[in-house]
């Protein structure tokens, strides 16, 4: 049997009266790869971002790896184990910095000493050569820079990865080359994925398993096997894969 | 009828230390009170076709063009002044990035507000009423609530349809919509989709959607433009998107992942030296 990954129990997150997260309890297996949909504003970024440690959740706990964590304290061992890749590759590296200081800023937080090899492995591991080594930010395009957030996250080596809708900014053919790259990596290094997208499309491609939030509660958690059966019970994850199909006019 | 915009020859080129970087490359097309849809990959011009049409270019940049006419008016001749006036009011075009087109350090509602006291006279009361009464229309929640909040305080989508809201709100003539819904999840999508619809049923608004999701296109759209560095490779209605000739539209329509089809690795673009001829 495989272990738990990262749990977590009832967690509750507010922002001044508002409910964010209403007691959401989630368990992900090691080496499991699972899905997190729902609607735009039912707290699917508040949730890897709680988990991350940029949100404070009031009540609930957390355990990753065995470690349990509260509040918005996470140790170093908390980030060798967990990264996160944003919603926005526009607004998620500093436009200012080269990628060669991006990649390097967490290295050196971590005591790293190989760090001119690293970089090149991880440059090459998601398909940019040395030559972007000492490109800024602002040089690349939206799938370029997706790809620098993914080195960022990988040179740590870290075992899960939190992904907030990694591709959703990105064309298809671009998409299709992050995904491919994302399950690579996930195969050679035995990771564990947390996967934030609106599009059930690429959740039932990259994923085992998904949960379906709205306002702030997951209201189901299904396999994909069972989705693609459409066995399961909430209206809401009907509508959803209806929705996957296109615009339909009405009358 | 003569048609609302028509873009003929549109060129847009950057000065840049390496020399020129030509953005869009001859485009030409014509858009009637109908949706048009365009496609294309990351840095195919989809965007400054959209900025050039508005008015919205860097200044540094070259744009020519045999034509472009906004119902009657021509553009290129038009003053800097006639163009402000015009956007917003009679044209406006939804940004791709909402967090950088929205004011950090002011609420949302007072935004919204500003927007439709720029270009209509009307009391406070009934410019909170229609601000409230906009962004209910694209489906936020708890109007109230967000009206009061900042943009870095509401989620991705709902900064997104906040900014529809915003453009929504003078009720213009041609609305170019620059990946409006590609934050959203399915569902509000769609809805939204329905509101830009319904606009275009109703008032006769012409719409040009910039996407890079097919399968929503060939859905929502009448016209689908594919562009692709810079140029117009081939136009399709939208209905008879999987019947596409070039080999940049097939390889797009070949490489989504859909439900049930377990394709690992995903297919991927060859791209072609000669597609950019
Ligand atoms: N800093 C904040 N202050 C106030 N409210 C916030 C803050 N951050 C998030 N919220 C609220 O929490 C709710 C959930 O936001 P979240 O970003 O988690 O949504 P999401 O599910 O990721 O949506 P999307 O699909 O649009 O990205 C929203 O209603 C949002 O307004
Ligand atoms: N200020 C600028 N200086 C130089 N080149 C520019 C500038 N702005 C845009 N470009 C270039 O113009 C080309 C077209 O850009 P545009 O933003 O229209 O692409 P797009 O089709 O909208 O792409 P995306 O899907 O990524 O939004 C790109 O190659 C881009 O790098
Ligand atoms: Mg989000
Ligand atoms: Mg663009």
């Amino acid at each position: 049997m495989t272990g738990t990954a990262l749990s977590v129990r009832d967690i509750v997150v507010t922002f001044d009266e508002f409910v964010a997260l209403n007691h959401v309890t989630m368990n992900v297996n090691e080496g499991e790869s699972f899905g997190i949909v729902g609607e735009s504003g039912s707290g699917k970024s508040t949730l890897l971002r709680a988990v991350a440690g940029l949100n404070v959740f009031e009540s609930g706990s957390l355990t990753v790896a065995g470690r349990s964590y509260s509040g918005s304290r996470r140790d170093k061992e908390f980030y060798r184990t967990v990264q996160m890749v944003f919603q926005d590759p526009y607004g998620s590296l500093h436009p200012r910095q080269t990628v060669d200081r991006l990649l390097l800023e967490p290295l050196a937080i971590h005591g790293f000493s190989d760090v001119d090899a690293r970089i090149a492995r991880a440059l090459d591991e998601v398909g940019l050569g040395s030559g972007f080594r000492f490109r800024y930010s602002h040089q690349l395009s939206g799938g370029q820079r997706q790809r620098i957030a993914i080195a960022r996250a990988l040179i740590l080596e870290p075992k899960i990865l939190l992904l907030d809708e990694p591709t959703s900014a990105l064309d298809a053919s671009i998409q299709a080359e992050i995904l491919n790259l994302l399950e690579q990596a996930r195969k050679d290094r035995n990771l564990t994925f947390i996967m934030v997208s609106h599009d059930l499309g690429v959740i039932s491609h990259m994923c085992e398993r998904l949960a379906v939030m709205k306002k702030g509660e997951v209201v189901e958690t299904v396999s994909v096997e069972a989705l693609e059966k459409r066995e399961f019970s909430q209206e809401y994850t009907r509508q959803l894969l209806v929705a996957s199909e296109g615009f339909r006019r009405t009358a | 009828m003569s048609p609302l915009l028509t873009v003929e020859n549109l060129r847009v080129s950057f000065p840049t230390r390496t020399g020129e970087v030509n953005a869009v490359r001859g485009v030409s097309f014509t858009l009637g009170r109908e949706r048009l849809g365009i496609v294309g990959e990351s840095g195919s011009g989809k965007s400054q076709t959209g900025r050039a049409i508005m008015g919205l270019t860097p200044g540094h940049a070259k744009i020519t063009a045999d034509r472009l006419n906004f119902d009657g008016v021509d553009l290129l001749s038009a003053s800097k002044r006639q163009r402000r006036d015009m956007r917003g009011k009679r044209m406006a075009m939804i940004l791709q990035d909402p967090k950088y087109s929205l004011n950090p350090v002011m609420p949302i509602g007072k935004q919204i507000i500003e927007t439709l006291r720029t270009h209509e006279s009307v009391s406070g009361r009934q410019a909170r009423d229609r601000a409230l009464a906009m962004l209910e229309a694209v489906q936020i929640r708890d109007p109230e609530r967000v009206f009061d909040l900042y943009p870095h305080e509401v989620s991705g989508g709902m900064g997104q349809r906040i900014m529809i809201a915003m453009m929504l709100v003078c009720g213009p003539e041609l609305l170019i919509a620059d990946e409006p819904t590609s934050a959203l999840d399915v569902t509000v999508q769609l809805e939204v989709l329905g509101i830009l619809d319904k606009l275009v049923a109703e008032r006769g608004m012409g719409l040009i959607f910039v996407s890079h999701d097919l399968r929503l296109v060939s859905s929502f759209c009448d016209r689908v433009l594919v562009m692709y560095a810079g140029r117009v490779v081939e136009e399709l209605p939208s209905a008879n998107l999987a019947a596409a000739q070039h080999p940049y539209t097939r390889g797009l329509l070949n490489c989504l992942p859909t439900i049930g089809s377990h394709r690992h690795p995903l297919p991927v673009l060859e791209r072609q030296a000669e597609w950019t001829q």
